[in-house]
């Protein structure tokens, strides 16, 4: 196991960074085993800051820079499995590259945390945020969560790990945050002691699990039809166990360190007496917060629905959140071509959620800033409009709007 | 005051660590004064070229809402205080992050004050800096331009400098008080302290009326939609070139009308056109295919696609036959081959002693020699 040789966090202290260098700290905080790494834009600023805690003497750990994004993640997988605590992460394309070591990582049921820096995908190549990259997983067996602030991000690393490795879950956990709204620009962030820390997160314990002489087991022998459904049955089991294991951790996890929204889930902004309510993911939460303010302002009955876990998808919280609203509005920052009413990832299942409701509210499609785009204050007041229109009519002429794109 | 924003301009890679340590030190500060704040470099201009005009920020707020409200624009549209932090980005700056010439004081709301540092007087920059429609002022941090080299950090205070003069010209954004005690915090120097107070005092401002400054409309470029976009991502290469201005005599490549990238330069080659021997390896090695051959078997730097590396320079066999020379000489992109054709005396008589000058000075991206440091150091304090 790693030790930590200085006396780095030993108090609370403040901090001007970035969500990726929060993540790094945390990474630090939760005495991060073994992370590998291979270079890919904007992931790569978590693995330049856990570089230099590295070289500061802040903070031990193995670290390999493997030479593809492939072997980068099939070595956590096999570090999880042997019981270190893993971190890893990537971007777009480079994500993409790794799928096979991803899914695996999931079927092994390895707790791995990783950072999705969350990026174009190839082609054209692109620097700016979609959420494409990270959604691919969502099938798969990961948790999958979308962070809104640096702050938030260092939180949600040490929480991930620990419902990560709970024993009624052992699933891994991908952290996706926006790239340069989230990566590259800094923030105060408040970074919790060492201490409090401990307090919060225990070892990672893989039990009788461990790969281990002392423990002999064989992992992952290849099967046929007689024993694979079983097996996925037992993932499925332990996906529907985590929401509870991911209250009780985020309900400690307020209490040691005094902050969090009161759901892990779901933030809601204004929605209490909203008729309309916008619903979307990440970063886009700082102009629709503004927006929904100025509409407030004006005497709109509007509010703001961040979706933060993708998966488990909060089904219940949705339809309670939105089950009063007339109409929704629904951002997606990517794209799901040829999908029912040519939409987004998130409005599909947004729209299923709330199918088996007796009132449904009116819901609309809206395709925004994508490849990093910014989504501005009028694009939502534009997108509220038309979701107003919708259910002043009753009807929707449109189900899928792009928005500010040039003709 | 709610919200206040600072970009800082500057040139990629060579002062990269020195804009971070303003925009990041003006967050320090405006937290010791109760404030908060957030420090960004533009994402689009990263990963980063050598040289080209890169931008950070700092947003300082009242209240963390205050600050929401403010970055509900990710990217200012408009701020308090422009830096720049080589005077040859007044002509205009160009970066990869978007598209045509931006004036330097593009963002610089009424009222605002742009922050130069530079060895040029007001009226030597106004020749460069674009006319705006409303006033604004224009302040000089009396100093010369500071580059050490791919990645390195110089540690000439220019920094420190800056943060001063930023606390005369916008009280608001933060105290000077906070700024010296945060300085002393974060870099535990007391000469970067003093530093500080001393650009504070001596710094002053004078405004700039709407209408003065450099008449020229800067080169732009209209983005098309997806509908006469190609499909499949293609791109219409440029024609092949031609003779040396449409004749049929010498060579003249095609060149993009949109995108220039001669903002990226803070030196230009000036070419002795009576020493070159014709070796062709300027045109050879410039890695932006800048030269032109003449009719006559010359090659004419085309200054509207030299990026200023230098490498003519390094690569011509004949003393002084090209040499670098600091952009604050020129204001246009004229070739140097038509005046010296059209007069030889007089081109001569202005380009020999630029030269000279050049020598004496030695502005380049890094020090010339050991011991460049604290000579440039000495002359800043004096």
């Amino acid at each position: 196991m790693a030790t930590v040789q200085t006396k780095l966090y030993e108090k609370e202290s403040e901090e001007l960074i970035s969500g990726s260098e929060a993540i790094g700290i945390a990474c630090a905080l939760a005495d991060v085993d073994v992370i590998t790494a291979y270079p890919i834009r904007p992931y790569d600023t978590v693995m330049q800051y856990v570089s230099r805690l590295k070289a500061d003497g802040a903070f031990d750990f193995d670290y390999i820079i493997a030479e593809s994004e492939h072997s980068q993640f099939e070595i956590v997988k096999h570090a999880s499995a042997v019981g270190a605590r893993t971190f890893t992460g990537s971007s777009g394309v480079g994500w993409f590259y790794a799928f096979e070591a991803i899914t695996v990582t999931a079927g092994l049921r390895m707790p791995v945390v990783a950072m999705v820096g969350n990026r174009a995908l190839d082609d054209p190549g692109a620097f700016g945020v979609e959420h494409n990259d990270a959604l691919a997983v969502r099938d798969l067996g990961w948790h999958l969560y979308w962070v809104a602030t640096a702050q938030e991000a260092l939180d949600m690393a040490l929480i991930a790990y620990k419902v990560a490795e709970d024993p009624r879950v052992l699933l891994p956990f991908a952290l996706s945050c926006d790239g340069s709204f989230l990566t590259h620009s800094q923030a105060i962030v408040q970074v919790p002691s060492r201490d409090q820390v401990e307090k919060f997160l225990p070892p990672y314990k893989r039990g009788k699990l461990q790969l281990h002489p002392d423990n002999p087991i064989t992992v992952a022998p290849q099967v046929n039809e007689d024993w694979l459904m079983e097996i996925r049955k037992q993932t499925d089991e332990a996906m529907r166990r985590t929401p509870e294991v991911i209250k009780e951790a985020y309900e400690e996890f307020r209490e040691i360190f005094g902050r969090g929204d009161p759901s892990p889930f779901i933030e809601e902004y204004m929605c209490e007496d909203a008729e309309i309510i916008v619903v979307g993911m990440g970063t886009l939460a700082m102009p629709t917060r503004v927006a929904i303010r100025r509409m407030r302002e004006a005497g709109k009955k509007v509010g703001f629905l961040r979706v933060k876990f993708f998966r488990p998808f909060p089904a219940e919280e949705l339809q309670k959140a939105l089950g009063n609203a007339k109409g929704v509005a629904v951002i997606d920052r990517d794209y799901s071509y040829g999908s029912p009413s040519y939409g987004g990832v998130l409005f599909h299942e947004l729209r299923s959620t709330m199918y088996p409701m007796d009132k449904r509210p009116l819901m609309l499609n809206f395709i925004a800033g994508l490849g990093g785009r910014e989504v501005m204050v009028g694009d939502i007041e534009q997108i509220v409009e038309t979701t107003q229109t919708a259910v002043d009519t009753g009807k929707i002429e449109q189900e899928t709007t792009w928005v500010a794109v040039r003709e | 005051m709610a919200t206040r924003a600072v970009e800082v301009v500057y040139r990629g890679i060579f002062q990269r660590t020195l804009a971070r340590n303003i925009v990041r030190n003006i967050v320090f500060a405006a937290r010791k004064d109760g404030k908060i704040g957030t420090a960004f470099g533009r994402y689009s201009d990263s990963p980063e070229r050598n040289g080209i005009p890169a931008k950070q920020f700092a947003i300082v707020s009242d209240t963390a809402l205050e600050l929401e409200e403010s970055l509900a624009v990710y990217e200012a549209t408009a701020v308090d205080v422009t830096i720049n932090l080589d005077d040859a980005m007044c002509k205009g700056i160009e970066s990869w992050a978007w598209y045509g010439l931006q004036p330097i004081n593009e963002l610089t709301k009424p009222g605002g004050t742009l922050i130069v540092t530079s060895r040029q007087d007001a009226p030597s920059l106004l020749e460069d800096i674009h006319q705006k429609d409303s006033s604004y002022d224009l302040a000089i941090i009396p100093s010369t331009v500071s580059f050490s080299g791919l990645w390195v950090y110089k540690d000439d205070h220019t920094d420190m400098r800056v943060l001063g003069a930023i606390c005369k010209v916008c009280p608001d954004l933060v105290s000077l008080k906070a700024m010296l005690v945060s300085i002393q915090e974060q870099t535990g120097n007391e000469a970067k302290v003093s530093s500080a107070q001393r650009a504070f005092d001596r710094t002053t401002s004078r405004p700039v009326e709407p209408g003065e400054g450099n008449t020229e409309t800067p080169f732009s470029f209209d983005m098309p939609g997806w509908k006469t976009m190609e499909e499949g991502l293609v791109i219409r290469a440029l024609p092949q070139g031609g003779g040396f201005r449409g004749g049929d005599e010498g060579y003249q490549p095609g060149r993009s009308e949109v995108f220039k990238k001669w903002s990226t330069r803070s030196m230009r080659p000036v070419i002795n056109f009576d020493t070159c021997i014709k070796c062709t390896l300027c045109w050879l090695q410039c890695p932006d295919t800048c030269f032109d051959i003449t009719p006559d078997g010359l090659y004419d730097a085309n200054m509207e696609s030299c990026c200023g590396c230098g490498v003519c320079e390094a690569v011509c066999p004949v003393p002084d036959c090209v040499t670098m020379v600091g952009e604050a000489e020129f204001n246009d992109n004229n070739s140097q081959w038509d005046a010296w054709t059209a007069d030889k005396d007089s081109y001569n008589k202005w380009m020999i002693p630029l030269v000279e000058k050049q020598k004496s000075e030695v502005r380049t991206h890094g020090f010339h020699h050991v011991g460049g440091y604290d000579e440039e150091i000495n002359a800043e304090e004096d």
